[in-house]
């Protein structure tokens, strides 16, 4: 079976919520929808008090070039626009809907037909994509429509499904493939119209053996170009520059976009949310979230209307447990701890991780012994011990000639130190430091040559 | 045998005369000229490097007095936080000028959200530096502006002048030692400490009055995570003789160029969140026990008026009573009473409002 070449860990699977069937989560009386969901800009809302919206209806539009638009997941009145708490306790815009019955825009087409014929043309389906909000639905947010129009230098030869879960306790990916296989490989063709290829992987992890059988026999049903490749169990597998050299084989370059490499990656879930949007008409405005813990009664996967309170869900499955730490918005390896449960669900909630007291504690951190697992763990093949300790004592120079700006934050280093040291968390300080000197040194250089351009131009017309 | 070590002794000694040779047409070919002042001032500099003059290290900081003397023959707006005056004095002289005087400055926290005042909503076990918890989450208290109270500030000063105070769990900043470089400033990921002028006033006493908070919620929701909140009410703003106070944002600031240090604003604040130093607090002190006595006479003239007005109304009734009880009709008999008893209440008011005047 593939996997990736350069190092990553095995934490525990603990995927309490698999095989259980999607529920529907019950739609609140008043619902905040977050304008901050996406990577990028967060959007401007458009609607004001007392505005009345349906479901499907747009209240909020880009802010910039990587922003995305945002529609309303049920239908009432504004109440107010004002500010929530996200995820990690920032204070973020959010349109404040009274929910009034379940009325749809009538643009959507809500019958359960699979429809198989792709009518639009690939421009088209992008236009499609960024006007019904889609976002990359594994986590990062990244708005689809961008990430579907690569520079022109690019040649995009494959697309790639993410269907890995590679997370810990999530199953949100896993029970939407189990529910809606045709919709994704259709979803997936789409994606193979709108970058102008014709071959497709779905790249799932070992541990699903009835989802990867289930894709398989789907895919042989009418999609010969769509191929399922059953993965080795490995943390993070699904990394997108790790799933391409799993996959395909081929790395990509240091400092380079995954599309060198000829492949597009896309989340399993974002595949599904492009064929509901080309197909169905149907924006962005629900979501599977997985509720799971070692000390929830019944983990479960929700159906879940975005802009739905976090407290909701958790009511779902029989409220907060005695004895609990903490509270998770993703997955216990990249997921953030919530200081509350006063945030919404949003696009890229995954899922919603309970855990003990007990499990949750970080322990005491003590010096490093140089054993070297934290760089036999890195995926990306960097010394996470020295980029901690660089970003600790702000050598940005070291930091950034140990190559810090290739780190994906995927925390194998952090998980396999015997000294509990909190690598990641330095690293999280440094990179984007580095980052931010190479932009500027790159912003200069263009400056520069345009200069020495405009210099030369002008000495040609003397 | 001789002849060989001759010959050993002359060609290492040709070698080396080569070689110094070549060192000295290197040092005269790329020789770079370096005024002499900027030796000179950098010897009476601290040497500290801490770049708190905004200049990297006292090399920097020599440089760019020497080239400000020959630009505009005056040091400018240049100065050594951590000398201060005397060795702004001193570098002056070397380069022939008068030495202007600046003001000190000092940091100063603008958070009063210490463990009591400021319960906390969660824990957070990570990595002990601010820097990483106001990344990762916002704080472990409901206010989401203050002090995380990790010591980043601490680890940032090069004088030992910040130290995380235990029983507050906040950093207080030792104003002998505090040089104002400015460094704690830029640490700190929450913006909570501020360099302001030593003392408002022209005089030796570090006289300085600052608002303790940067919370920019509103009112009832900063009041909720933090006791001693600011609330942005305006009543200091309205209170301050010298314009000094601005209120944006739900959160009041005094400007420390105009504030005079008067102490009006700490007494009027209700919630505590200015603070001045000792020397202003004992004027601040002065002023509450007069508003205290101002309050206490006012409440005594009150209710001697109103004790006052009671017996006049008692007598009043029992006049008219007196005179209609023939006619017998208690109905009339109680509406002139009721008419007659705030009329009696207010005129004798009048005076007590005048008595705070009067005990001036």
């Amino acid at each position: 079976m593939k996997t990736f070449k350069l190092g990553g860990v095995h934490p525990a699977a603990n995927k309490l919520s698999a095989g259980a069937p999607i529920q529907v989560a019950a739609v609140p009386a008043v619902v905040a929808i977050p304008m901050a969901q996406n990577l990028g800009a967060p959007s401007k809302a458009i609607v004001a008090k007392g505005d009345k919206v349906k479901v499907g209806t747009v209240i909020g539009e880009p802010g910039g070039f990587l922003s995305s638009f945002v529609h309303s997941s049920v239908s009432g009145t504004v109440d107010k626009v004002d500010v929530v708490e996200d995820a990690t306790g920032k204070k973020v815009p959010a349109v404040f809907i009274k929910v009034e019955g379940d009325e749809w825009e009538e643009s959507i087409d809500r019958s359960t037909d699979i429809v198989r014929d792709i009518k639009l043309e690939k421009q088209q389906i992008i236009d499609k994509v960024k006007e019904m909000g889609i976002v990359g639905m594994g986590g990062a947010t990244f708005p689809t429509q961008v990430k579907l129009a690569p520079p022109p230098t690019a040649k995009p030869e494959c697309v790639i499904i993410n269907a890995v879960e590679c997370e810990p306790y999530l199953t949100s990916d896993h029970s939407l493939m189990l529910a809606h296989a045709e919709e994704i490989c259709i979803g997936v063709q789409i994606l193979e119209k709108a970058m102008g290829v014709k071959k497709a992987y779905i790249g799932i992890e070992a541990n699903k053996p009835d989802a990867i059988e289930l894709m398989r026999k789907t895919a042989a049903n009418g999609f010969p170009e769509i191929e399922i490749v059953p993965l080795q169990l490995k943390y993070p597998q699904g990394g997108e520059k790790q799933l391409i050299n799993a996959v395909i084989g081929k790395e990509v370059p240091s400092g380079g976009l995954p599309i060198a490499t000829g492949a597009l990656v896309q989340n399993v879930g974002t595949a599904f949310a492009v064929y509901e949007a080309v197909q169905k008409n149907k924006p962005l405005i629900e979501r599977i979230v997985t509720v799971t813990g070692k000390s929830v009664a019944k983990p479960g996967n929700f159906l879940t209307r975005i802009g739905v309170p976090v407290a909701n869900l958790i009511e779902a499955v029989g409220g907060v447990p005695e004895d609990t730490g903490k509270i998770i918005s993703g997955g216990p390896m990249m997921g953030k701890a919530m200081p509350d449960t006063n945030s919404y669900v949003v696009k890229g909630c995954s899922g919603i991780l309970i855990m003990k007291n007990a499990e949750a504690r970080r322990k005491e951190a003590g010096p490093c012994i140089r054993c070297g697992k934290c760089v036999h763990a890195c995926p990306m093949g960097l010394q996470p011990n020295f980029l901690a300790r660089y970003s600790e004592l702000n050598m940005l120079d070291e930091a950034e000639g140990e190559r810090i700006y290739d780190c994906i934050e995927c925390g194998s280093c952090q998980f396999s130190c015997p000294a509990n040291r909190p690598l990641l968390d330095w690293i999280r300080q440094g990179k984007p430091k580095v980052m931010g000197i190479l932009r500027q040194r790159a912003a200069e250089a263009k400056a520069k040559a345009e200069a020495e351009k405009a210099a030369k131009e002008a000495a040609a017309a003397k | 045998m001789l002849n060989e070590i001759l010959i050993a002794l002359g060609a290492l000694g040709a070698l080396g005369l080569l070689g110094s040779l070549l060192l000295c047409l290197v040092a005269k070919k790329f020789n770079v000229y370096e005024d002499p002042r900027v030796g000179q001032v950098e010897e009476v500099l601290p040497g500290a490097n801490c770049g708190g003059c905004g200049f990297p290290g006292c090399h920097g900081m020599a440089d760019a007095c020497v080239k400000a003397k020959d630009a505009n023959n005056s040091l400018g707006s240049l100065l050594c936080p951590v000398g201060g005056n005397e060795v702004m004095g001193k570098v002056a002289g070397i380069l022939g000028l008068e030495a202007g005087a600046a003001e000190p400055k000092v940091a100063v926290v603008r958070c009063n959200g210490n463990i009591c005042a400021r319960p906390k909503v969660a824990v957070f076990d990570g990595a002990k530096s601010c820097a990483i918890a106001a990344a990762t989450f916002s704080g472990e208290t409901g206010c989401m502006f203050g002090c995380l109270g990790l010591g980043d500030c601490v680890k940032a000063c090069q004088f030992d002048a910040i130290h995380i105070n235990p029983e507050t769990g906040l950093p207080e900043v030792d104003a002998d030692k505090c040089v104002a470089c400015g460094a704690c400033v830029k640490a700190c990921p929450k913006f909570v400490i501020e360099v302001r002028k030593k003392s408002a006033m022209k005089s030796q006493m570090p006289k300085r009055v600052w608002v303790d908070c940067v919370n920019k919620d509103k009112g009832a929701v900063a009041r909720k995570a933090c006791s001693n909140a600011c609330i942005g009410c305006g009543k200091c703003q309205k209170v301050c003789k010298f314009d000094a106070i601005t209120v944006e944002n739900n959160v009041a600031f005094i400007d420390s160029e105009k504030c005079k240090a008067c102490g009006m604003c700490v007494s009027e604040c209700p919630t505590g969140a200015i603070h001045a130093t000792e020397p202003v607090m004992i004027v601040v002190e002065k002023l509450k026990a007069k508003k205290e006595a101002e309050k206490k006479a006012a409440a005594e003239a009150a209710a001697k008026a109103k004790a006052e007005a009671a017996a006049a109304a008692a007598e009043a009734a029992k006049q008219e009573a007196a005179a209609e009880a023939p006619k017998a009709e208690p109905v009339k008999a109680e509406a002139p009473k009721a008419a007659e008893a705030p009329k009696a209440a207010e005129a004798p008011k009048t005076p007590s409002t005048k008595s705070p005047e009067a005990g001036e």
